[in-house]
């Protein structure tokens, strides 16, 4: 990649991609970032940069802050109870705190799909997956909605399974259905990266077996941020993989990050080879 | 274990229960005089002239509410008309833009305005509305019942809205819809019962009212004549036949509380299916 400094007074360092349009899809630079519930600092001085079209696991022990970690991603963070940030995030080299940048538009691009299946209980199956579209003006065409609709409920693997009753509530459907079909909706506005929060967690081995494959099949076209508390997962799905853990004073650090398959046969640093071998956590 | 103290306090318990069970009792048993009381002296006073027929003379036999029948009907329609969507939007902002501290005092100014005597709210808008427009109006009468239907209904439609879970409106904004987008499109229709349920139960209040009207709408004998002239209202005549000494008036007043009894005893069975629908 060729990378085009502009404006180096600023301290996060925004940048212009030379490179043509197809490559600029879903790079994101995490600078120092750190981030707080009101006074409690969650996580502290993250820097890591995650690559185009490439599965990226957060792993850790519980309450080290890989969901803060993800909802700055996209600025989920800023919405939760006196959520605060510092440092910065370049999507495609721009800085998505910037004071110019609209969160919806980043939220738009940077999609996110969360632990527990979020249905809208008060839609149906079709329009659950076109909601993002109709929400926000995007689409106004019929024909073209029930088209993106089918588009989206099959690269999210859920289309034979209710292509019959696209007109019954999205929250009739199994979990992990529902999870699918939160992908599906998530598919639907064409982010560019997709963030999934613990979307297992409350699944069946089997559901999450099909959202692992799931998630191989979207790598190909999206970007993929996983946050996981299952190792296997992420030694199973994921293309690299980031180890976070909480210091003495209760924040979250980025211990390690690299391939996946170096951090879990050859850790560089003690604690993650503590945490792979299941010697705490 | 002392043996003593057993029974002692398996006697208490059952004085406890026993008092407890006629308090429970008494306050049946007012309702059920209420309601029996108006149906057997309204229920055979209501006859098909009483829902056709307006007022007639002392002295004329006949005649019926029909005119503040209709009164009600504009009175209360005003006055959701004007209270609606100021406490609709209230109540969204409430439950989904203000923050912790503004929240906090507008609920608390708005459980005070839902505390005023109705008797002051009639003298309020007498004093902004009947006074500048130096008549006696439907228009007034509207308002007076709009400002004690505000509050119920912006308090009803907060608490419904906070019951939405807060996963909804993260998962909304994070497929990138804006705020007001995400509220309007997802998290009303999911508290859309309660708000109903809200705005029904500030129906029933309002269409029972008297005391704000008697210096608004006033009362008439000629139903609904326009906007800004006085208006009768079923409560109201209720109150001026009641005081009459004519045994045909007050036999039209207990058929009037028969019917407004009936109404929000209606809106009230409507609200519960509704309610119970929710949770099913």
């Amino acid at each position: 990649m060729v990378y085009n400094l502009v404006n180096s007074s600023m301290e996060c360092k925004p940048r212009e991609y030379v490179a043509g349009l197809e490559d600029r899809k879903g790079i994101l630079e995490v600078q120092n970032l750190s981030a707080w519930y009101g006074n409690t600092l969650a996580i502290k001085h993250i820097s890591m940069t995650i690559k185009s079209q490439t599965i990226t696991a957060i792993i850790g022990p519980s309450g080290c802050g890989k969901s803060t970690l993800i909802r700055c991603l996209n600025r989920m963070h800023e919405v939760s109870q006196r959520g605060r940030v510092e440092g910065c995030i370049l999507l495609d080299g721009k800085d998505i705190y910037a004071g110019d940048v609209d969160p919806v538009v980043i939220r738009r691009r940077i999609g996110m799909v969360f632990q527990k299946p979020t249905p809208f209980p008060t839609m149906s199956i079709s329009d659950n997956v076109s909601a993002g579209l109709r929400l926000t003006r995007l689409w106004s065409q019929r024909r073209e909605l029930e088209e993106v609709v089918e588009h989206s409920l099959r690269r999210a693997a859920l289309w034979d399974e209710v292509k019959d009753k696209l007109s019954e509530s999205g929250a009739s459907l199994s979990g992990g259905q529902q999870q699918r079909l939160c992908i599906a909706r998530a598919l639907a506005v064409e982010p560019e990266i997709i963030l999934l929060d613990e979307p297992c967690s409350a699944l069946d081995p089997m559901a999450t077996l099909k959202i692992e494959d799931l998630m191989r099949n979207l790598a190909e076209n999206y970007t993929i941020i996983i946050v996981t508390h299952n190792m296997q997962q992420a030694a199973r799905v994921s293309d690299m993989a980031a180890f976070l853990m909480i210091e003495e004073d209760r924040a979250g650090v980025l211990v390690e990050y690299g391939p996946t398959s170096d951090l879990f046969t050859n850790p560089k640093d003690r604690r993650t080879e503590d945490y792979i071998t299941g010697r705490f956590g | 274990m002392c043996e003593h103290g057993y029974s002692r306090r398996r006697w208490s318990n059952r004085i406890v229960l026993i008092l407890s069970g006629i308090a429970a009792g008494l306050a049946i048993m007012v309702l059920v005089l209420v309601l029996g009381y108006a149906v057997v002296r309204g229920a055979s006073a209501l006859n098909l002239d009483f829902f056709t027929q307006g007022a007639r003379p002392v002295g004329v036999a006949g005649g019926g509410m029909r005119n503040e029948i209709i009164g009600t009907l504009v009175l209360v329609g005003l006055g959701s008309l004007f209270a609606l969507p100021v406490g609709l939007l209230a109540g969204i902002f409430l439950a989904e833009f203000a923050g912790a501290r503004t929240a906090t005092s507008v609920r608390f100014a708005a459980d005070i305005l839902a505390g005023v005597p109705s008797i002051v709210v009639g003298v309020f808008a007498y004093a902004i509305v009947v006074r500048p427009l130096l008549s006696y109006s439907a228009f007034a009468g509207g308002v007076a019942l709009a400002i004690i239907m505000i509050p119920i209904v912006a308090r009803t439609a907060e608490e419904s809205l906070r019951l939405v879970p807060n996963s909804m409106r993260e998962a909304a904004l994070a497929l990138g819809i804006t705020r007001w987008r995400a509220v309007l499109s997802v998290i009303v229709p999911g508290a859309l019962t309660g708000i109903l349920t809200g705005i029904m139960l500030a129906v029933a209040r309002i269409a029972g009212e008297t005391a704000p009207l008697l210096f608004t709408a006033l009362g008439s004998f000629w139903g609904f004549q326009g906007l800004f002239r006085p208006i009768g209202a079923l409560p109201l005549q209720i109150y001026n036949y009641a005081l009459s000494p004519y045994a045909d008036w007050q036999r039209q007043a207990w058929a009037g509380a028969f019917l407004l009894i009936m109404v929000v005893l209606v809106i009230s069975i409507l609200v519960r299916r509704i309610g119970s629908r929710r949770h099913a």
